[in-house]
Order: structure tokens, then sequence, then C-alpha cells
């Protein structure tokens, strides 16, 4: 185990990871933000969530500096008397979560996919990449909205908030299989001329074993560089989705939401209830785009 | 030699290959289908214990037989019968996948035929693991099987990448030996070595064969490799079977003259200076083959007859069977060729 | 060895490539001679470095391979440490390079004929029409048949001899004096090696020009090349005239390297084999890299690496024949 540390530190990507400070503040910041919105119940200084702590009467406070402030609410309240600092901390936890969530499915759909088109060639080959392509001429912004709509109008009201989370997770991810499926196609018919393969169909193995155990470890090094791309790009998709009063539900907001209700007052002076949760929205997509990037350069063999 | 004595038949044996545009781009343009001839009418037994070797250039279907012998593609027309049963049919019968674990095949290269994520042991005990569950007696088996191709047992724990390229066909030898094959399909499984690498390799498969007794179908286009390993040559021109002799027949008295272009084109080391026979031409575009005889365009005794009709193959004076209008009728002249006087070896068949 | 200065002349090289863990010495203090005219076959296994020392001469090494040491002279005159401006004028006009693989020498998107123009022109002051009239002419020579309509036509029309063949036309189009050929025949039929061996040797013979002919394959050597160097992980084991070398080696090396190959004439029932493999860049023995596997070692090949000692009329890097002189 320690000497699988010692390589792994000795290797080139940490090698690249260790000269790059652009990189190791990005990770950095990275995990600051993650490790504050993980532990928001403990580290946030209130829970916005608890309707019967609110008091009406905090609304519209300034930040801690301003004259009018108070230092329980560092950063101000917004129009409900919830604390800026800690919705934004359980506001980032929400979208952290639902773009991990959805990060994963799209992966999950799109490896399997992508996979599946790449081992079988033919007319499933050609069905799944139509699918694809179709899919490609619609923005994903788009079709998460129809997803949402669709489940909308499925579902009796009641029980929209409650799964609204998972409907968003489901939205986002079928909005961005795509990408990696057509890399993990162009992978998979690569690696499947290679003679490891057919030499494990000469053993007898089904395609169902070739495809898990001989190609999908081959095949999976860009897909990390595009699930950490993703992620960012999932993150702000939530953000627009609750911007435009489609995401999660008023009750638990995230960033996203915490931007739309700022932004109504963005111009009549309690300009903080937006900002700042701008500020952590890009500091956050900044980061793990920034970390992205790394990866993908780490990882391509000819740079190195 | 009847089909039944031999380990494996292959019976007018053809493989096709559509290279047509795409459906749609053949529509618009009004082309027609395109159909690659791979291999076109092969038949050959394998005996129990022997090496037989296919030689050729490129595009002669060599490799495409090795494939459809294992299973990797299915013939076209005709039939392949391993010990009698038919492994060429539709719909494979049980009986098919118990005789496919008898044969292995090996590839030729030693960079690609190992998953480079895979442990050497877990390499090799795949065709194991598919039939057994029995994790000891597997890595027991596995350390004799390293030790066998001349690796250790602790090599089980390495990474393809940590290893030569002729470490690494060792390996993929071990991997075909695991399930105690009778029968290894070989394609050009030097080809990709350096030369005294490759002699390291030739010498290792040389001795499992006589300790375990097994058959091999050897691939290649060296005919110098050829001729230290196998003991019955068939040279393969564009999908066909132009000649098939016992090694020191082959080199000694040439029937085909495209097996005598070959013999030709082996480089000289003894420098004799002797000439050669300039060799002319290229080979034709598999996708539009001459008529007739296929090597026509090229050959020195081409007439009429070799234009129009395709040469069967016969049994010659010598023992040998080619496919040659020339040959049959009397026209080839005798050769006087290098290896006139090859003497047979120990050991060969 | 004639009264001239030789051609080409390569002291003590050295190539390196830069890795965080140090330097790599893959060709480690190599040198010899080529005179005006002559085939020198240099021949090796993978790893050996000959395909380095060729690019080394030409200057297309890339980073981080660099030439640490060493010098390479054309006609006297420095070529290693030129500015790339100078190099590439001499490359073309001078040297001309012939590399494995036809299909990445000749530009796909370009004509056969432009790319034999535009060489011609970079190098010689000639009228596009002269220019074309050239090309077809040496077309001609290589032995592609109707020049004058395949001039026109792009590299994929041709088949893989064909290209090679237009390659050569394309290393001799400028004139040059030394021509440095890096496996010319390895990507192609065996028929068509004989082929495309016999034109080489002919047109560069007929042309004037000198070849450095880097190759794994002995029997190609053995028909094309006057002398031949063989090398070993880095260095020259051996370099002498080619039947010298190739019926009498002095080298254990290269003994083992024409033992181990198979002879359809020789009656034996297992060929001779070298055991152990060349070693890594990173793992290179003392003394004498081949000691691990000679089975003649004895102490002072542990410890002192020999030079090129006389042997005969080759010069073998071997402390075996350190008496004889």
């Amino acid at each position: 185990m320690r000497e699988a540390w010692l390589r792994a530190w000795d290797s080139d990507i940490a090698y690249s990871f260790r000269h790059s400070p652009v990189t190791m503040a990005a990770a950095l910041a990275t995990l600051l933000c993650v490790g504050a919105a993980l532990l928001a119940p403990w580290v946030a200084p209130h829970d916005p969530f608890d309707l019967a702590s609110l008091d009406l009467l905090d609304a519209f406070t300034p930040p801690a500096w301003d004259a009018r402030g108070q230092a329980s609410y560092l950063l101000g309240t917004d129009d409900q008397g919830r604390d800026v600092l800690s919705t934004i901390l359980y506001g980032a936890r929400i979208s952290l979560a639902v773009g991990l969530a959805s990060v994963v499915f799209a992966l999950v759909l799109g490896v399997g996919l992508g996979l599946t088109a790449g081992y079988a060639g033919g007319r499933i080959d050609a069905l799944i990449m139509r699918l694809a392509d179709v899919q490609l001429s619609f923005p994903a912004i788009l079709i998460a909205l129809l997803i949402d709509g669709l489940v909308r109008v499925a579902l009796p009201t009641e029980r929209h908030d409650d799964i609204a989370v998972y409907v968003l997770v489901l939205a986002i991810g079928v909005s961005g299989w795509v990408q990696y499926a057509r890399t993990v196609r162009g992978s998979t018919l690569v690696e499947k001329s290679k003679e490891y393969v057919q030499a494990a169909r000469v053993i007898g193995r089904r395609p169902a074993a070739i495809m898990l155990q001989h190609l999908l470890p081959n095949v999976l090094g860009p897909v990390l560089v595009i699930a950490t791309i993703h992620l960012a790009t999932a993150i702000i998709t939530e953000a627009t989705l609750s911007f435009l009063g489609v995401g999660v539900p008023p009750t638990t907001p995230s960033l996203g939401t915490l931007i739309r209700v700022g932004n109504d007052y963005l111009f009549s002076g309690e300009w903080w209830i937006a900002v700042f949760p701008g500020i952590a929205l890009v500091a956050l997509v900044l980061s793990v785009n920034l970390l992205g990037d790394w990866l993908r350069d780490a990882l391509n063999p000819k740079l190195r | 030699m009847s089909a039944e004595a031999a380990l494996l038949a292959l019976r007018d044996v053809g493989r096709d290959f559509d290279v047509s545009r795409p459906w749609l781009e053949r529509v618009l343009e009004r082309a027609p289908r395109r159909v690659l001839k791979a291999v076109d009418g092969l038949s050959v037994d394998i005996r129990r214990g022997e090496t037989l070797s296919l030689v050729g250039e490129s595009g002669c279907g060599k490799s495409t037989v090795a494939r459809m012998i294992v299973g990797l593609h299915a013939p076209s027309r005709g039939r392949i019968e391993f010990e009698g049963v038919e492994l060429s049919a539709a719909r494979p019968t049980p009986d098919v996948a118990r005789v496919r674990r008898r044969m292995q095949m090996i590839f030729q290269d030693p960079y690609a035929s190992l998953n480079p994520r895979w442990r050497v042991e877990r390499i090799v005990a795949e065709p194991l693991r598919a039939q057994s569950g029995d994790r000891d007696a597997i890595r027991a088996r596995v350390a004799e099987l390293l030790l066998q191709v001349g690796l250790t047992p602790e090599d089980g724990r390495k990474y393809p990448h940590e290893f030569s390229g002729g470490q690494r066909q060792r390996i993929c030898i071990a991997r075909a030996l695991s399930t105690h094959p009778e029968f290894l399909v070989c394609d050009e499984p030097t080809s990709a070595l350096d030369v005294s690498v490759q002699a390291q390799i030739l010498n290792l498969m040389k001795a499992l064969q006589q300790s375990l007794g097994l058959t091999y179908l050897f691939i290649s286009h060296n005919l110098a490799v050829v001729a230290y390993i196998a003991g019955r040559i068939g040279v393969m021109y564009l999908g066909r079977l132009v000649e098939l002799a016992d090694t020191a027949t082959l080199f000694a008295r040439p029937q085909h003259p495209y097996t005598r272009m070959l013999l030709d084109a082996v480089p000289d080391l003894e420098m004799t200076g002797r000439s050669r026979t300039p060799v002319a031409g290229e080979v034709p575009n598999p996708l539009d083959p001459p008529s007739g005889c296929a090597f026509h365009p090229r050959c020195p005794h081409a007439d009429a007859r070799c234009r129009a009709e395709r040469p069967a193959l016969r049994r010659t004076a010598a023992g040998s069977m080619v496919a040659c209008h020339a040959e049959e009728e009397g026209r080839l002249p005798a050769w006087a060729g290098r290896f006139s006087s090859m003497p047979r070896r120990a050991g060969m068949q | 060895m004639s009264p001239a200065p030789p051609l080409l002349e390569v002291k003590h090289l050295r190539v390196e490539f830069q890795t965080r863990r140090g330097a790599l010495v893959a060709v480690d203090d190599v040198s010899f001679a080529i005179d005006r005219g002559e085939v020198l076959g240099v021949v090796g296994e993978s790893g050996a470095g000959k395909s380095l020392t060729g690019l080394a001469i030409i200057g297309l090494l890339e980073a981080p391979g660099r030439i640490a040491a060493g010098e390479v002279r054309l006609d006297a005159q420095r070529i290693d440490d030129l500015p790339q401006a100078e190099l590439r004028r001499i490359r073309g006009r001078r040297i001309g390079a012939i590399f494995q693989d036809p299909l990445t020498s000749l530009n796909p998107l370009y004509t056969v004929g432009q790319q034999l123009v535009e060489t011609i022109r970079t190098h010689l002051p000639v009228s596009k029409r002269e220019a074309r009239a050239r090309a077809i002419a040496l077309l001609r020579e290589t032995g592609i048949p109707a020049p004058e309509q395949r001039i026109d036509q792009y590299p994929h029309q041709f088949s893989g001899g064909m290209r090679q063949r237009a390659v050569i036309a394309l290393a001799l189009c400028a004139g040059p004096e030394l021509i440095v050929a890096d496996e010319p025949t390895t990507a192609l039929d065996v028929s068509i090696q004989a082929q495309i061996i016999g034109l080489l040797k002919r047109m560069c013979r007929e042309h004037g020009a000198a070849v450095m002919l880097i190759t794994h394959d002995m029997g190609v050597i053995a028909e094309t090349a006057d002398r031949v160097a063989v090398m070993y992980a880095g260095r020259i084991a051996e370099i002498g005239p080619v039947r010298d070398v190739i019926h009498a080696p002095r080298h254990p090396y290269t003994v083992g390297l024409m033992d181990s190959i198979p002879k359809p004439g020789q009656a034996r029932a297992t060929l001779a084999q070298i055991d152990g493999a060349m070693p890594r860049l990173n793992a290179v023995p003392s003394g004498c890299a081949f000691h691990p596997r000679c089975p003649r070692q004895f102490a002072r090949c542990t410890q002192q690496r020999p030079e090129l000692i006389p042997a005969g009329s080759s010069r073998a890097a071997c402390w075996l024949h350190a008496d004889e002189r």
C-alpha cells in the first residue's frame, strides 16, 4: 500500500501537479468549497432552511462591515431574512450534489452506450450515434427544461418539491451523456482492433465480459477529463435552471436560486444577495475547470 | 489423406469481406457493391503433431485463414473440421465450444496482444478462469506456465509494459498454453521481434512442441523462419493456395513460379553473388484480382490458358501439390535455384 | 581508405534524452566515416540507437533528444551546430532522406509532381518546366510506368512499392551527395523489398550519392552495403567490410547475431540464440555493454569500455582483440 502511494507520488501526473502552482491553487480552492459545503451543518452560523428560525425583520440586512450590518450575519441577509453566508454554504452543497450526481448519471449512461455502440458496430452503432446527433442539435438547457416540464405534467403538484432534485439530476444527466458516448465509442473502436481483445474472443469470453473487463479500463482515461469539465457545466446548468425557476424548490435554495432572488434587488441597493452567491459560483466552477484543464494536459501522453 | 485422420481439415474454405461504400453513398453514386475475396477455395489438412506453415505476402489471405480457424471470422463458404467436428456451421453446437478450447492463438504484435491494464498473472489465467474457479489451482498453474516459457512466477505481479517484446511474446505463449491446447495457430509470432529475440522464441516454440506434443499452424511471410520451423509449407497468393509441399521439397524443387520468385527474394546472406531473376510487378489489388490464374500478370510462363482458366491443385512427380498450368503441361523449366541442394535437417518431418 | 577526405565524418557523437530523472544516453560516443559513393550499412536491433544516429546527422532530432557532444562533418564542414535555416538548405540539397513509411514521407495533400518540383526548385536554380522534366525523368528512372501521368497523381493512388520509388526519386531530385535511408524496405512485401533495394543501390551509384543505410535486416545489408557498422546499446560493436563482418565476425555480439538468423540452407536442429535482451537506456552495464550476455567475457570486460580495436580488416569493440595489435 505504501509503495503504491510512493509510486503514485513519483509518477508523471503527480510531478506535473506539483509543478503547476495554478493547478495546486485550483485544487485547494475546490477542496475548500467542497469541504465547506460538506460541513455546512457544522460550519454555517445559521440554518437557512429552518423556517422557524427566520425573522422577517432581519431581512435585507447588509454585510457585517457596513454600518447597518450585524456581526451574526456576516454577508447580510436576503429578502426572507436568511443569512447569505449560510445559504451560500447550504446552496453550494445542493449545487455540488446535483452536479456530481448528474455527472455520474451522464457518465454511466454515456460510457455504457458508447461501449455498446463501439463494440457492436453495425445497426446498433448507427442507432445510438443518430440518437446522439439528434440530441446534440438541441441546447442542453432546452432538453433539461423539456424533461422537467414532462415530469411536472406527469406528476401531481404536491410531489414536485420532493422529487425536484431527482428530476434535476435526470434532466442534466440526460442532456450531457453524448460527449461521453462519442469519446468512448471512438476509443472503443481503436481498442477493439487491438489483439488483446481478439485474444479474449479466441479464449471464448462473452461480449459483456470483454466490454467491461478489457475495454472499459482502457477507454476511461479521456472520460475522467470530460467528467471534471462536465461537473463545472452541470453546476452552471443547475444554477441556470434554478435561476429560471424550474430547478430546486425555493425553500431549499441553491446558488442559482439565490442569484435569481438577488437579481431583483441588484440595482435597488441590496446588492449582496446576488453578488456573493455569484462570486461563490464563479470560484467553484473556475477551480473545477482549472483542475480539469490540468488533468487533460497531464493525461495527454503527447504533451509529456 | 482422409479428412478423419487429420487433426484439422479445411475444405474449399472461402471468406468474403463486403467493402462497399456506405449504403447511402452507393445509392447516390449508383456504385456497385464491392466484395473482397480474402480467401478463395482453400483446402488443406493439418496432421497431428506437425508444423504446417502458410506463407505469402500482403493480401494473400493467410491471416484470414488463421482467424477463421479460431473462430474470429466465420467462413463464407466451405467447411472447417477439427477431428471431425464441424466448426463452420451457422449454428454452433456445444461440441464446437468444447473443441475450441483445444485450440489457441498467438498473435503478431506483442505490444497489442496483452491488456495494458491487467497484471501478467491475470492475463495468463484468463482462459483458466473461464473454465474453473479454484484460485489456488489457477495460481499454481500460472506459476508453472511462466516457468515453462522461461519467465519467473514473480513476473506474474508485473504489468506488460515492464517487459520487452520477446518477454511479452512469452507471456502470450503462456496464456495460449494454459488450458492444455493441442493446436496452436501462430499468426506471424516473431515478425515484430528482433532477430536474436526471434531465435529465442522459435527455439522455445520448438521445445514446447516436443515436450507437449503440440500441432502448429505457423503463419509467416519470412521464408527463412519457415524453413527452420515448419515441416510442410503452403504458399498462398491472393487468397488461393498455389503450392503445398514438404519444406525440403519446396526449397529444393519449387514448382510454382510464385514460389520460385519468393525464394529468389530471400536475401542472400552467403553472398554467393549469383544473379537473381528480376522480380516483376507487385501484388495486384485484391479487390480486382486478375482473371484465370491470379499470378499470370507477373508470370514469365503465362499463356492464354493461364489468363482464362484458374488452375486446380494437383499432385506433382516430386510429391508436392501445385496449381499451375505450365507445370501440368510440362512447360515449366527446371529450377537451378539457391537451395537446390538443401539438406534434410535432423528433426524435420 | 581513399586519400581524399571522407564525405561524412561523425566523431564521438553523443545523443541524450533529458528526462526529469536525469539524462538517458541513447547514442554513446559513436564515430565513423563514409566515403564518397560508398554504401555504409548501420545495423542493429531495436534500441541500439541506429535511427537516432541517422536523425542526428540529418538534424531532425526532436526534443527532448539532443546532440550532447561530438561533431558531424559533411565535406570537412561542421553541420551539427548550424542554425535551422542553414541546416534546411543542406538537407535536400546535399543530404537526402528516406524513411520507413512512405505514407508519412509524402504529403498526402499534394501530388507527387508538386512535391518533386517544389524540392527541385528549392535547391536548384531551374524553371518550373525544367524542374518538371527532371521530375518525370527521375520517376522513369525509378521504374514507375507512365511517369507523365503518374506525376500528377496523389500518393494514395500509388501502391506501397511505387510510393517508395517516388520517395527515392524525391530524395535524389536535388542531387545530394549523401542519402540517409532509415529502414527503407521494412514496410514492404518481400518481393518488393528486393526490387527497391536493387533500385536504391543502382540509382545512388548512378547519381554518385553515398548511402547510410540503417536497418535491422542483415540480408538487406549483405546485398547492398560496402561496409557495415553493427550497433549495440548506443555504441558501435563492430565496423568493417561487409563480407568480413558477415562471414568472419569478430565481436561476440555479431557472431551471436549472425548465428541466430535462420538460413534455409543450414542443417541445425536449434537456432543459436543470445540469452537475455539488449539493456534499457537507463540500465546500461558498466564496461562493455554486451558483457552480461557474452559467452566469452572476462574481468576487463566488466570494468573498462573497449574502443574499436583493429581485428583483421574490421574493427571490433572487444577486449578479446586487444592483444592482436
